[in-house]
């Protein structure tokens, strides 16, 4: 693959605007308030758009293509079941307490609600997790890069090792996002975020476009494909009988309750975005505006995961003809096409799974569609793209971490009184701070191969229970600061052990599950990471009820605008009926579930 | 002072897509369909995009001449 002058062109532009709209947006970065909280100034639509951006990191659009690729369509209930019930909950019932409480982020409103010490547990641990999950995603970054060969020819053209190519795009890619947040602070991110969102389309709809026109239309992929791969609901009766290996309460309890209302309600990487709006309204309209358009992103980055495979399985059609690696040749069964097979990095021979036939490596599916049906100009287009995604996401997670160590962490523990100044320094600080660690996260991950699924690992056992923490506090007034912490340490260790008892079909005792002993095996390991959850979230909400009932409650006075019953109910508000919450909510719902219908 | 995110998403598509339809417009017509899509992809995204930006750029300027409410409130 090699690219023309345009496309570097394409590239330096969309750098050059980057930067720009950073070096803009520091002229009003000049309080905590501006840097933190975006001057809590931003309007519905740009809030809502980057409300989804920062979530469609690349790890999010390389793995939606591969889930694609492998399970097709059903793919969708991370979306359908997953994400837009939970975004609408927030937006109708969570924002008011949010916005309302005038917290500046999430563990600040767990300390309003509860206590010091369940705001701490929360704080230190989403810091950490969120820095390591963006060097977790920068780390699969260059890694990509580097396996598309896209950089090649321009390293070697000015005398370069191909090894840099790793550490040129790990580096190139800290530096701008680390410029426009360190200037901007959360709005360079913001206005970025929506810039980003944009290009993120246009690099990947004209994709799905050209690859449907190949494969013969959504018909062509049905019929080249077999229900299994285009009907999301089919056999989810039982975990035995569909691709996710999962039945369907399971799937709705596990996806659609427990991860999805953890992960949009509670997660401030997400929940920041709607706190910078400029008014209630628009900050309840902020997850409800960005629900109304995630329910489409699935055809951008699920449906080339699907094209991807339907090139891959069937050779004789146009542009499936690439042939396999050599070493491949003595085995029979090979599957030449846009998807690779999966190659031992140490050995170099071919991964087999358990059947003896070689693995897919599904990562590849939407980067290599989009490197062979792009001619030159496109190509500028699609990488521009995946590096929008990736930049989104990486913000997303720094001005996030930078918000909760300077008002958790750093005023909470290490000085806390102190000018505005002061915080607004230590927030940049914590800025370059946070990158630094990242590049140093995503360096670990390289010299450590399974160190990645760890840290996935370690992060599903804390987030499981956080929705019922944040569910109880703000519903139920009994709910205490006592009964909070130890709900939440249980449902983490609940998590630990479960995994510890179980182990997925086909896999190891160790990393997989099963280290304690195997007492009931998972037809596929997303059914185990479901479970985990429900066991998880069931543990932390029964543990804080018990606790808060031995406990002794806050006064009903120190929670007004903090829990529902005790906060004046906001009045409907007058105007357009796209501006009432709830009207939006039901509309939105009702669309997935027309969704749900046309591809059951 | 009012900052208008339309304005540079709408300049960025406009220079990208006039990039990319330009493009369409001078390669070779095998390598830009080298599939057999019956599609000048550079050109028809190329002009989509740049339409697009055109767009955002009218809409920041009509809010601008304050025939339309500001799209932020800031």
């Amino acid at each position: 693959m090699h690219m023309g002058a345009v496309d570097w062109g394409i590239l330096a532009l969309y750098l050059a605007f980057v930067l720009g709209i950073g070096i803009v947006s520091a002229r009003r970065a000049k309080s905590g308030n501006d840097f933190f909280l975006a001057g809590r100034a931003i309007p519905a639509w740009v809030c809502g758009l980057a409300f989804i951006s920062a979530n469609l990191g690349a790890q999010e659009v390389i793995g939606m293509g591969a889930s694609g690729a492998k399970y097709g369509i059903a793919t969708a209930h991370f979306y359908w079941i997953g994400a837009i019930p939970a975004m609408v909950f927030i937006g109708v019932f969570m924002m008011p307490f949010y916005y309302g409480s005038k917290a500046r982020s999430a563990p600040e409103y767990l300390r309003m609600r509860f206590d010091e010490k369940t705001r701490a547990l929360n704080a230190v641990t989403f810091a950490l997790m969120t820095i390591l999950n963006s060097g977790i995603s920068m780390y699969a970054l260059a890694k990509l890069i580097q396996t598309l060969h896209v950089f090649d020819a321009p390293f070697a053209h000015l005398g370069l090792p191909q090894g840099w190519i790793f550490h040129g795009a790990i580096l190139t890619a800290a530096a701008v996002v680390l410029v426009y947040i360190y200037m901007g602070g959360l709005r360079g991110a913001i206005y970025n975020e929506v810039l980003q969102f944009f290009l993120i389309v246009a690099g990947f709809a004209p994709l799905v476009w050209l690859g449907l026109k190949q494969v013969g239309g959504w018909e062509g992929l049905q019929t080249s494909l077999g229900p299994g791969y285009t009907h999301a609901w089919a056999g989810m009766a039982h975990a035995s009988t569909n691709k996710l290996g999962v039945d369907w309460f399971g799937l709705t309890m596990g996806l659609g309750f427990v991860l999805s209302f953890g992960y949009w309600c509670t997660d401030f990487l997400v929940v920041q975005r709607a706190m910078a709006a400029n008014s209630m309204s628009a900050a309840r309209r902020t997850p409800l505006i960005a629900a109304g358009v995630k329910m489409f992103i699935p055809f951008i980055v699920i449906l080339p995961g699907l094209i991807a495979i339907a090139l891959t399985s069937a050779p004789d059609k146009p542009g499936a003809t690439v042939s396999p690696p050599a070493a491949v040749g003595s085995i029979v069964h090979h599957e030449p096409g846009v998807i690779p097979i999966k190659i031992d990095p140490t050995t170099g021979a071919p991964m087999l799974d358990a059947r003896g036939k070689p693995q897919l490596d599904y990562d590849l599916a939407t980067p290599n569609l989009l490197l062979r049906y792009f001619p030159i100009g496109m190509v500028g287009v699609g990488l521009t793209a995946l590096l929008a995604s990736f930049m989104s996401g990486m913000a997303g997670g720094v001005t996030a971490f930078n918000t909760v160590f300077t008002y958790d962490i750093y005023q909470a523990y290490i000085r806390r009184e102190a000018p505005d100044a002061h915080y607004l320094l230590v927030g940049r600080l914590t800025t370059l701070f946070g990158i630094a660690a990242s590049v140093a996260a995503a360096y670990l991950c390289s010299q450590f191969n399974n160190i990645n699924d760890f840290l996935q690992l370690v992060m599903a056992f804390v987030n499981a229970p956080v929705f019922a923490t944040f569910l109880l506090g703000m519903f139920w007034k009994r709910t205490t600061g006592h009964g909070a912490f130890i709900g939440l340490a249980a449902g983490t260790l609940t998590a630990a052990i479960h995994h510890g008892l179980t182990l997925p079909m086909n896999d190891l005792a160790g990393l997989k599950g099963g280290w304690i002993a195997v007492t009931h095996t998972y037809v596929s390991e997303m059914a185990q990471n479901f479970w985990i959850a429900i066991w998880a979230w069931s543990a932390c909400f029964i543990t804080t009820i018990v606790v808060s009932l031995m406990t002794r409650p806050k006064a009903d006075a120190d929670l007004a605008g903090l829990v529902y019953s005790l906060t004046p109910k906001i009045p409907v508000e007058k105007g357009a009926w796209y501006m009432n919450p709830v009207l939006l909510g039901v509309i939105l719902l009702v669309a997935t579930v027309a969704l749900n219908l046309l591809f059951r | 002072m009012l900052f208008d995110v339309r304005l540079p998403i709408g300049l960025l598509f406009l220079a990208i897509g006039v990039l990319v339809a330009g493009a369409g417009l001078t390669g070779d017509p095998k390598m830009l369909d080298a599939h057999n899509a019956g599609l000048n992809i550079d050109l028809v995204w190329g002009a989509i995009m740049a339409a697009f930006g055109a767009l955002m750029l009218i809409l920041a300027a009509l809010a601008r001449r304050g025939d339309l409410p500001p799209p932020s409130g800031d």
